[in-house]
């Protein structure tokens, strides 16, 4: 019980500053991760999943206005210097992005901005130690011939060996967290696997702490150790992989569950149920999801739910004891 | 890609042609007699003097024979004699080249780094103090003319404050250097006189300034722009989350990606230059192809003034090339296909 949590994120709130007044992205959420544990966080889009993970690194532009509690390993990141801060970006805590084309620089070879993460951290290194770092990691996300691919540009580079560089590069100063935002959502379904296979096997051997931002419920099956599941800017249900999917406390999730398709190999979208969430600016004073939620009654739009235990879960919902029964759809994708 | 290059790099002499063709037959609607440039007015009364004046320089024939004439001499590179100096054109030009090359080049260099370091400062500080200034520093340069401009900076740092000297590129006591290059301070350099070195330089810094003004003021805002434009693209957020500090987010990965579409607007600016120079060198008494190019449509000397401009689209012409050849190299998105 020595050491302190890989991650504790309390009561985080992000606002931007807008011409539409102050909007409150992320409205207090909690996150917890261990280390070595894949922690997957869902949500439609614009839930405020992204805004949540880049103010853990503390990536936010300065226009972002952000409180509460981020500590990483004990240590308070909110405030933290912005020395301090550089130094934990890319060494213990790493990030890999949804679209590995505009995340890499047009400009640099693979090999220099792998290198360039490994010399930011480690000033030490010589050129050829780079170098034959850079290669080995290469080597360790499977990337084919990487003593000549190191040389190329990234438009050089297919859309899965870009994604499987990105991880390389992620990985090479062996982080203790990594926040992966939607890592395989900019790919062909059919290297979408692969990729997920390379996260997965790294992420145990390294025992590293995942945070898995993803619209695939499939993806969340075979990798989540647990499951944040965020709407309008707060986590509404939080429970472990097994239990979310065998009994449901939230009438969102639910309805992300029933919302996958049950052809042959496709994978859940998470974009198609009926309605959309509300605006930033236009959220209701009750509950957020009540204006889609087939349950809503009068309290849920005068009184926002809290998240509160239900179960072995977390729920916020006014009505979470009286949900749980196993989904079909869930059954069928498990 | 390199058929491209190719293609323009062959392009070129027919484009010369072309622009030899419309100074010539400007040069020969234009109004005024060049006679009267070439001759003085007791000359001009006198009949036989203007017959054998005309002979000599071939005023009789007509103009298209003049110009199968002309076109064939130019092909040879011969740009013909000048009414006013009555020296070969070419060898006018060729002893004025490296006085312009040696302005245009640090106004060049000066505009350009001057320009990418605002550029850059004013997009890290936009809509603070830094970009305010940089937009008024920037307009300034794009819209004072420099025949103006160039005039208030010699009465205030040469005349006022004595910090600078005035026109010319060397102080008349000095001997200029023993000519390799041309360049007054490149073969100061060159001869290890230090003196001259320091004086050359010193009377370069005005007139550089002044015509590297406007191509700052056009590069810093281009700048300023695109890298607007590319701090704002995930691989920015990817070097920040790698743990890179400012300097080199700014430089190593924002610039160089900024510097693509800042390129076009250095050749363009190039363009601006040929032109600035002709002002730069009237106002610092500069004796270089600028200063010629007055002198001789002040004399209405055909022969000269068709010789700069050919001169000057070659100039602009290269400039392209060359903007478009780094243009190819700094992208390896283009260079590699
Ligand atoms: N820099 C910003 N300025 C203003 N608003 C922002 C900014 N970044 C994000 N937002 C807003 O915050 C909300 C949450 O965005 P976020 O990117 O976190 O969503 P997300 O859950 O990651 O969605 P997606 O699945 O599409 O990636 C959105 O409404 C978005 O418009
Ligand atoms: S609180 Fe009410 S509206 Fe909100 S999810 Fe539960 S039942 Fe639906
Ligand atoms: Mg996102």
């Amino acid at each position: 019980m020595s050491e302190p949590a890989l991650l504790e994120v309390r009561d985080l709130r992000v606002s931007f500053k807008t011409a539409a007044g102050e909007l409150e992205a992320v409205c207090g959420v909690d996150l917890d991760l261990a280390a070595g544990e894949v922690l997957g966080v869902v949500g439609e889009s614009g839930s405020g999943k992204s805004v949540a993970l880049k103010a853990i690194m503390g990536l936010l532009p300065p226009r972002a206005r952000v409180t509460g509690s981020i500590r990483f390993r004990g240590r308070e990141l909110l405030g933290a210097s912005e020395r301090e801060m550089r130094r934990l970006r890319g060494g213990r805590i790493a990030l890999i992005f949804q679209d590995p084309l505009t995340a890499f620089n047009p400009m640099l070879t693979i090999g220099e901005q792998i290198a360039e993460m490994l010399m930011l951290h480690d000033r030490s290194l010589s050129r050829a130690q780079l170098r034959a770092r850079t290669v080995e990691l290469l080597e360790l996300v499977s990337i084919p011939e990487p003593s000549s691919r190191i040389d190329q540009y990234p438009h050089e580079f297919s859309g899965g060996m870009r994604q499987r560089a990105m991880i390389a590069m992620a990985v090479a100063n062996r982080p203790e967290l990594l926040i992966a935002d939607e890592p395989t959502t900019a790919l062909d379904v059919t290297v979408q696997a692969q990729i997920l296979d390379v996260l997965r096997d790294l992420q145990r051997e390294l025992d590293i702490g995942l945070a898995l931002v993803t619209h695939d419920l499939g993806v969340v099956a075979g990798m989540a150790h647990r499951v944040s599941v965020m709407y309008s800017g707060r986590i509404v249900e939080h429970a472990a992989v097994d239990d979310l999917f065998a009994a449901p406390r939230h009438p969102y999730t639910r309805a992300l569950l029933a919302s996958i398709p049950r052809l042959e190999g496709a994978r859940g979208r998470l974009a198609s149920i009926d309605g959309s969430p509300p605006s930033l600016a236009g959220r209701p004073p009750g509950c957020a999801f009540a204006p889609r939620c087939p349950m809503s009654a009068a309290v849920c739009r005068s009184e926002r739910p809290a998240l509160r235990p239900v179960g072995g879960s977390r729920s916020a919902c006014h009505f979470a004891e009286q949900l749980g029964a196993r989904t079909e759809e869930a059954q069928a994708l498990r | 890609m390199t058929h491209y290059l190719l293609r323009r790099l062959l392009a070129m002499p027919l484009l010369l042609l072309g622009v030899a063709t419309m100074a010539f037959l400007l040069g020969n609607f234009v109004k005024g007699d060049p006679l009267a440039s070439i001759l003085n007015d007791r000359q001009m009364a006198n009949p036989e003097a203007v017959a054998a004046a005309k002979a000599r320089w071939g005023l009789e024939r007509s103009i298209p024979e003049r110009y199968v004439i002309y076109v064939g001499n130019l092909l040879e590179g011969d740009l013909g004699v000048s009414f006013r100096t009555k020296r070969p054109v070419m060898r006018d030009l060729l002893d004025r080249l490296p006085a312009t090359l040696e302005l245009v080049i640090s106004a060049m260099l000066f505009g350009t780094l001057a320009g990418m370091a605002i550029g850059v400062l004013a997009a890290h500080f936009r809509n603070g103090p830094v970009d305010h200034g940089a937009r008024i520093v920037a307009l300034i340069g794009s819209s004072v003319p420099v025949f103006w401009s160039g005039l208030i900076a010699l009465y205030v740092f040469s005349v006022q404050l004595s910090w600078l000297p005035g026109p010319g590129r060397l102080a008349p006591a000095l001997k200029p250097p023993e000519t390799v290059t041309g360049f007054y301070t490149v073969d100061a350099l060159l001869a290890g006189e230090w003196g001259t070195f320091a004086n050359a330089l010193s009377h370069l810094v005005l007139p550089t300034v002044m015509l590297g003004w406007a191509v700052l003021g056009i590069i810093s805002r281009m700048i300023r722009a695109s890298m607007l434009d590319v701090m704002q693209q995930d691989f920015i957020t990817t070097a920040r989350a790698k743990g890179a500090g400012t300097l080199r987010l700014l430089l190593r990965h924002a610039l160089r990606n900024a510097m693509v579409p800042a390129l076009t607007i250095i050749g363009f600016s190039f363009a601006y230059l040929i032109t600035g120079a002709i002002l730069t060198e009237t106002v610092f008494s500069w004796p270089g192809i600028g200063s010629y190019a007055v002198d001789a449509a002040r004399s209405l000397d055909h022969p000269a003034i068709i010789g700069v401009t050919i001169v000057g689209a070659l100039a602009f012409l290269l400039a392209n090339l060359l903007t478009d050849i780094a243009y190819v190299f700094a992208n390896p998105r283009i260079r590699l296909e």
